[in-house]
């Protein structure tokens, strides 16, 4: 299982975590690349804690990122860091809300999709892989509002690595 | 389609394999992890119902296979309960088209109200049974369903767990079967009709098909072996062979997948072959047993692990021997009964009134958390109003007259109408009081249609039962419609009223789901523009 990326999305029911896992499994699997995706549906829409599995590399086994090995955690609620930040690596990366100024999303619904922008300056994914996968798992009058928020999150990322 | 990659859950793969197995209807009832399996399959362009309940579903299924159709039913691993009247006696008779069951098992408990183990229901009734690792074998193992359930014309079981489920996996499909038989009825009364004249010899044949499919699962079965050291063998089955492959990768593995009846000679001469063999499986302890019990000395798991989904770290623990506690999981955020949920109004009420409730499965399950804390029992589909009545046959009269049932409109459906007839047959002295949270869809797993929405698995018109004309129907004595949302006052009014009352009672406290409100909406817009208005609520 060398080679394997693993990635924890997690927040509250409501606030696209699922649909964030999804756009970046279907992204790494336009790029070719093995990929699963596990979580726990069911409570999910009644305000819980929710959060998705990602593993993609040339060949993934378990679809569940075990304890302590995930190299990315992307976490759309402050109050749900500390709670995943188990799942993270030592020196893994983890990605939070507050990559991005307050109040520079137009819409907040769009922080799932901004949020993997700035992730996506991290995982080793072509752009256009990650574009097509957005387009594929949104509606088409939501695009252009999540192309925004993609490319702010990049942005934001960008900003934050030369700050760094 | 051939060829072409896709990246599917194990729910999505067996409804497409469904479509291109021809398979000609699917039934179920909704029950997660299952649930997506029949409204995948109807997005495909299958033909889907739900059924009342899972009794239902497979007696409708049998009726197909009878005819010689390919049928699928779907449901979670307590709705085989319902099912295992049918269940046991199917297994008896000779279907012509192939027939799927799929038990969706829940170990872990991610929404369910126990992990019970189906794999007993494969040797209980005698029915072969497939387990698939993945949204491939999910895919695979349901055309193969299909063609040892009409080579054998035995119904067979896909058991998926909430993990293969709901993971997301590649998936390459196949060719889309082209020409099928069309159903035609072929009197077989022998083989269909279980009176003991004729289920006498049909257990034999039954035993017979078993060893046939026993021989098959040896030769051909699909066991698959992964090369490795001869120190360490491990045998294992769905999910939990992935999470060994992952565990101990220089291992030999061998990997069942038709778990029952098993390849037991294939098995010996793998365990011959290593120095130590260990079982990794899910739940409860049945292939270690099965292999004990065939003189194949094998190490199963610590009892500790019985409990709970397993992962690629437990799988690690079990091949150390580590029965050290495990770490526990930080606690997230439980869910919560949604702001503006109309079942918040009936548990203030019924916490206001110190009732006694006995409760059933759905959202409003979630009364019991604070902070209402208005939920005293709840065991399975329909359970609330027996519970009930049996409290109120013993109970001192104080207590006995605080005594409430609540049950949700699908559940209802599914299971509260027997409980009505037992209410109107056999009346507590106290009487008794039935609340149907009556939110107009099947909420909690995610808002699919029943008998009582008036609406078909696809959203479009059809008969509608009405809760309060069948109670009056059945001889309840007061029955009585509530708007659940906005008469909080009203709401407590009327239960203490009837709670007074030594007599039966229902309600029906109706108010769209808030989360299904904006799409009940739209369908009864688009019935009424296709001018077929779905009758007016009441």
């Amino acid at each position: 299982m060398t080679n394997v990326t693993n990635v924890v999305i997690a927040g509250l029911g409501g606030q696209g975590v699922l649909k964030a896992s999804d756009i970046l499994a279907d992204a790494a699997f336009r790029a070719g690349l093995d990929v699963k995706k596990s979580e726990l549906h069911g409570m999910s829409q009644r305000g819980g804690s929710v959060s998705s599995d990602v593993r993609f590399g040339p060949q993934v086994l378990s679809p569940m990122v075990p304890p302590g090995e995930a190299d990315v955690l992307l976490v759309l609620e402050e109050t749900q860091v500390e709670i995943n930040r188990p799942i993270l690596r030592a020196n893994g990366i983890l990605i939070g809300p507050d990559v991005l100024a307050e109040g520079a999303l137009k819409n907040k619904k769009s922080l799932n999709v901004a949020l993997l922008g700035a992730m996506s300056m991290v995982l080793d994914i072509p752009e256009e892989d990650w574009l097509t996968a957005m387009y594929a798992n949104l509606a088409e009058k939501l695009h252009k509002i999540n192309e925004h928020a993609f490319a702010l999150g990049r942005a934001a990322a960008l900003e934050r690595n030369q700050a760094g | 389609m051939t060829g072409e990659r896709l990246l599917l859950s194990g729910d999505d793969a067996v409804a497409l394999a469904a479509l291109h197995a021809g398979v000609k209807l699917g039934t179920g009832y909704p029950g997660t992890p299952s649930t997506e399996i029949l409204e995948t399959f109807d997005h495909l362009g299958g033909r889907a119902q739900w059924s009342p309940n899972e009794k239902v579903a497979l007696e409708v299924a049998m009726g197909t296979a009878f005819a010689g159709a390919r049928t699928l039913v779907t449901m979670k691993h307590v709705g085989l309960n319902v099912a295992a009247d049918p269940l046991f006696t199917a297994a008896y008779t000779d279907i012509e088209g192939g027939l799927v069951l799929v038990s969706a098992d829940d170990p872990g408990m991610a929404s369910s109200q126990n992990e019970q183990d189906n794999r007993h229901y494969a040797r209980a009734a005698a029915l072969p049974m497939l387990e698939p690792i993945d949204s491939q074998q999910a895919y695979d193992f349901t055309w193969l369903g299909f063609e040892l359930s009409e080579r054998w014309k035995i119904p067979v079981i896909l058991r998926l767990t909430t993990r293969v489920c709901h993971s997301k996996t590649v998936v390459v499909p196949r060719a889309r079967i082209q020409d099928q038989p069309e159903p035609s009825f072929e009197r077989n009364i022998p083989a269909r009709v279980m009176i003991p004249a004729y289920a006498k010899p049909a257990h034999h044949k039954l035993r017979q098909k078993l060893a046939e499919i026993a021989a098959w699962n040896e030769q051909e079965g699909p066991t698959r072996l992964d090369e490795g050291k001869a120190e360490l063998g491990i045998i294992a089955t769905g999910i939990a062979a992935v999470h060994a492959r992952e565990a101990a990768p220089d291992a030999r593995q061998l990997t069942i997948g038709l778990t029952y009846p098993l390849p037991m000679e294939r098995i010996r001469a793998f365990a011959d072959g290593v120095e130590r063999l260990v079982v990794v499986e899910e739940g409860d302890p049945m292939l270690v047993d099965a292999l004990r019990a065939a003189g194949i000395p094998a190490e199963g798991k610590p009892e500790m692990y019985r409990f709970g989904e397993l992962n690629v770290a437990r799988v690690r623990r079990i091949l150390a021997g580590d029965t050290s506690p495990e770490p526990v999981p930080p606690k997230g955020k439980p869910p919560a009964l949604c702001q503006g949920c109309s079942h918040r109004t009936v548990f203030q009420a019924l916490k206001d009134l110190d009732c006694i409730v006995a409760g059933d499965i759905g959202c409003y399950t979630l009364g019991v958390l604070p902070p209402f804390s208005a939920m005293d029992t709840c065991v399975c589909m329909g359970a609330s109003i027996g519970v009930g009545l049996g409290m109120r046959h013993v109970l001192p009269e104080d207590q006995a007259r605080r005594v409430v049932s609540v049950i949700g409109d699908s559940t209802f459906v599914h299971s509260g109408l027997t409980g009505i007839a037992e209410m109107v047959y056999n009346p507590p002295a106290t009487g008794h009081l039935v609340l149907i949270l009556d939110n107009g869809t099947t909420a909690m797993t995610g808002q699919q249609e029943h008998p009582g929405t008036g609406r078909l698995l696809d959203h479009s018109p059809t008969g509608k039962i009405s809760f309060e004309a069948l109670a009056a129907s059945m001889g309840v004595q007061n029955v009585h419609v509530i708007d659940a949302n906005d008469r909080e006052d009203g709401m407590k009014t009327l239960i203490a009223d009837l709670l007074a009352k030594p007599e039966t009672s229902l309600v029906v406290a109706r108010q769209p789901c808030v989360l299904a409100a904006p799409k009940i909406r739209f369908y009864e817009k688009a019935a009424a523009e296709q001018g077929c208005a779905a009758e007016p609520a009441s």
